[in-house]
């Protein structure tokens, strides 16, 4: 035996068995999420909405193609819609940058929120990208800033917001348009500070770690209900939603129903006050 | 083998103090001493390096003003994280050993030139300056302070962004700090941020960046996104000045650039126009 695998056996002890390219149960998880032929955000729109009435534009730059919203119904309740729209092919993709928003996609976001609530009805986000678009032009035009103004502002829009993870949950780009009264999950998505290949990378000094990574990272609907992050779990059919779209559909419409009809009953104050406090008593601490 | 060993000791043995700091920016040589005095800052090319955060606490309250808060808050590990190198509860422990803080912020009141204010002051020795569940909550509990009290809010910023061994915990401790910052806003009570090398990731994608007023100091780096990713992303070298504070008060992200020397009598002379 050489050395090498010695301290190789050493190592896995310490790290609870990570190994490169090993599978784990979270990790098969991602795979689903990010499954070519999963729902995305035009499939919900012809299942689940009526009269969809997109608007484009942020006022200030141009319209982000990778952040769709507008106003539609669900079974006769109106509402706005908005969520990170990535295509089925590569064509589509290109076209929507892989569900990776811009900050004019976050403005356009903000704006449309703001128009919600002047027209005094609820807001569904359905959350679905890889994160925000890591590139000069998106650095330029303040990323990070239209992030931080959306994940601000949504603490003060004074109509219920539902937020729904539909496949890759991928932090700060997912969160600008995350901060609801409620937040769900489809039980095969995926919601997490950094991707488990970034994690991965930086922790494990190798992305061929992503699968422990995702592991330790507890980005799993299974893990976050357990810590408190999410409100509730929506069902896929098993194998997941690729796998029957009408059934994955039906479920997500029946939740998103149930959690409309308890927030539009909280008075205006007592809904911003609620969501205040959801987000004041995420995390633990120590306190000496 | 042996030899090597022995060299080693014998360094350890005579424990010598390093005399010289390498400025990171014009790579010259400045004697510790100097440095320090100087207040971190070299003092051939104006590059700002990192202050620790008692210093800086030191140089913006007024003498004997100040008195630390919510010192006793410290991090959990709640997911049981564990990576290559260990468990995150033995990492924050050794940082906690090594700094002598429980946290990567420190929080405060005070008198800045006789304007009371509170202040959180993050420090990127511990954890890389990283936001936690309990950095979040002592930035929050500042925050509510401000609120209460109706004082200004000033934060200086110094991070690599959001704890990834919180997982999502972390990043929800964005929306966290944001909730106290909205609350602040419908009360019209100021809010300075005070970015200071670097601020990247989920603090400048969420509290640094939602100062009613932004401040960098000189030479910081600024964004969101990392520059490896960004390169990897496009494929191609990124300019020198890409994500420099000198580069976002030029696309019109901060308000200006304040040297470390100048920015306790620029706070209190803005703050001095708050008139409620």
């Amino acid at each position: 035996m050489s050395k090498d695998s010695i301290t190789l056996t050493d190592k896995e002890k310490k790290t609870g068995n990570s190994s490169a390219n090993k599978s784990t149960k979270a990790w098969e998880v991602v795979k689903i999420s990010r499954h070519p032929n999963r729902p995305v955000f035009k499939d919900y729109i012809e299942l689940i909405f009526d009269n969809f009435i997109e608007f484009h534009g942020d006022r200030c730059y141009a319209d982000d193609p990778a952040i769709s919203g507008g106003f539609a119904e669900i079974d006769g309740k109106k509402i706005m819609l908005i969520g990170h729209y990535k295509g089925k092919n590569t064509t589509e993709n290109i076209e929507r940058n892989f569900g990776m928003a811009k900050p004019e996609g976050y403005r356009k976001a903000l704006r449309l929120m703001r128009l919600a609530e002047r027209f005094n009805v609820p807001i569904v986000t359905l959350i679905d990208t890889p994160g925000a678009f890591p590139g000069i032009e998106a650095e330029e035009r303040g990323q990070a800033e239209s992030i931080a103004k959306n994940i601000t502002e949504m603490a003060k829009i004074e109509v219920p917001i539902i937020s729904l993870v539909i496949g890759e949950g991928g932090s700060g780009g997912a969160l600008g348009i995350g901060v609801g009264d409620k937040i769900l999950m489809l039980s095969n998505s995926i919601y997490s500070v950094i991707s488990p290949e970034g994690c991965a990378s930086i922790l494990w000094r190798d992305s061929k770690y992503a699968a422990d990574a995702a592991e330790a990272l507890n980005i799993t609907a299974d893990a976050l209900i357990k810590i408190g992050v999410i409100d509730e779990i929506i069902k896929e059919p098993p194998e997941g939603a690729h796998n029957d779209y009408k059934k994955t559909a039906e479920n997500v419409k029946k939740a998103l129903l149930k959690n409309l009809k308890v927030l539009n009953k909280m008075s205006e104050g007592k809904l911003l006050k609620h969501r205040s406090e959801k987000y004041s008593n995420i995390g633990k601490y120590s306190l000496k | 083998m042996g030899w090597f060993g022995q060299k080693n000791k014998l360094k350890q043995d005579v424990n010598v103090k390093p005399l010289w700091v390498n400025c990171k920016n014009c790579k010259s040589h400045i004697y510790e001493s100097e440095w320090i005095e100087n207040l971190y800052v070299c003092p051939n090319c104006n590059y700002h390096g990192n202050i620790p955060s008692q210093k800086r606490i030191k140089l913006l309250f007024d003498k004997g003003s100040y008195k630390e808060m919510f010192s006793g808050i410290g991090p959990v590990d709640t997911l049981n994280f564990v990576d290559l190198k260990g468990s995150y509860k033995d990492k924050f422990e050794a940082n906690k050993k090594k700094t002598g803080f429980s946290e990567a912020v420190i929080t405060g009141r005070g008198k800045v030139n006789g304007i009371s204010i509170v202040a959180a002051v993050m420090d990127f020795r511990f954890l890389g300056g990283s936001l936690g569940s309990a950095t979040g909550e002592k930035i929050l509990r500042a925050t509510n302070y401000a609120y209460e009290k109706n004082i200004p809010l000033i934060i200086f910023s110094e991070s690599g962004g959001a704890r990834m061994q919180e997982g999502v915990l972390s990043l929800m401790q964005m929306a966290k700090t944001c909730n106290g910052i909205a609350k602040l806003n419908k009360k019209n009570i100021p809010y300075i941020s005070v970015l200071a090398n670097p601020t990247t990731g989920g603090v400048t994608a969420s509290y640094a960046m939602m100062g009613d007023i932004n401040i960098a100091e000189p030479f910081s780096v600024i964004g969101f996104a990392g520059r490896r990713v960004i390169e990897q992303t496009i494929g191609e070298k990124l300019p020198d000045d890409f994500q420099t504070a000198e580069y976002l008060l030029k696309h019109g992200f901060v308000d200006s650039i304040v040297n470390r020397k100048d920015m306790k009598n620029y706070l209190s002379n803005v703050l001095s126009f708050y008139n409620r």
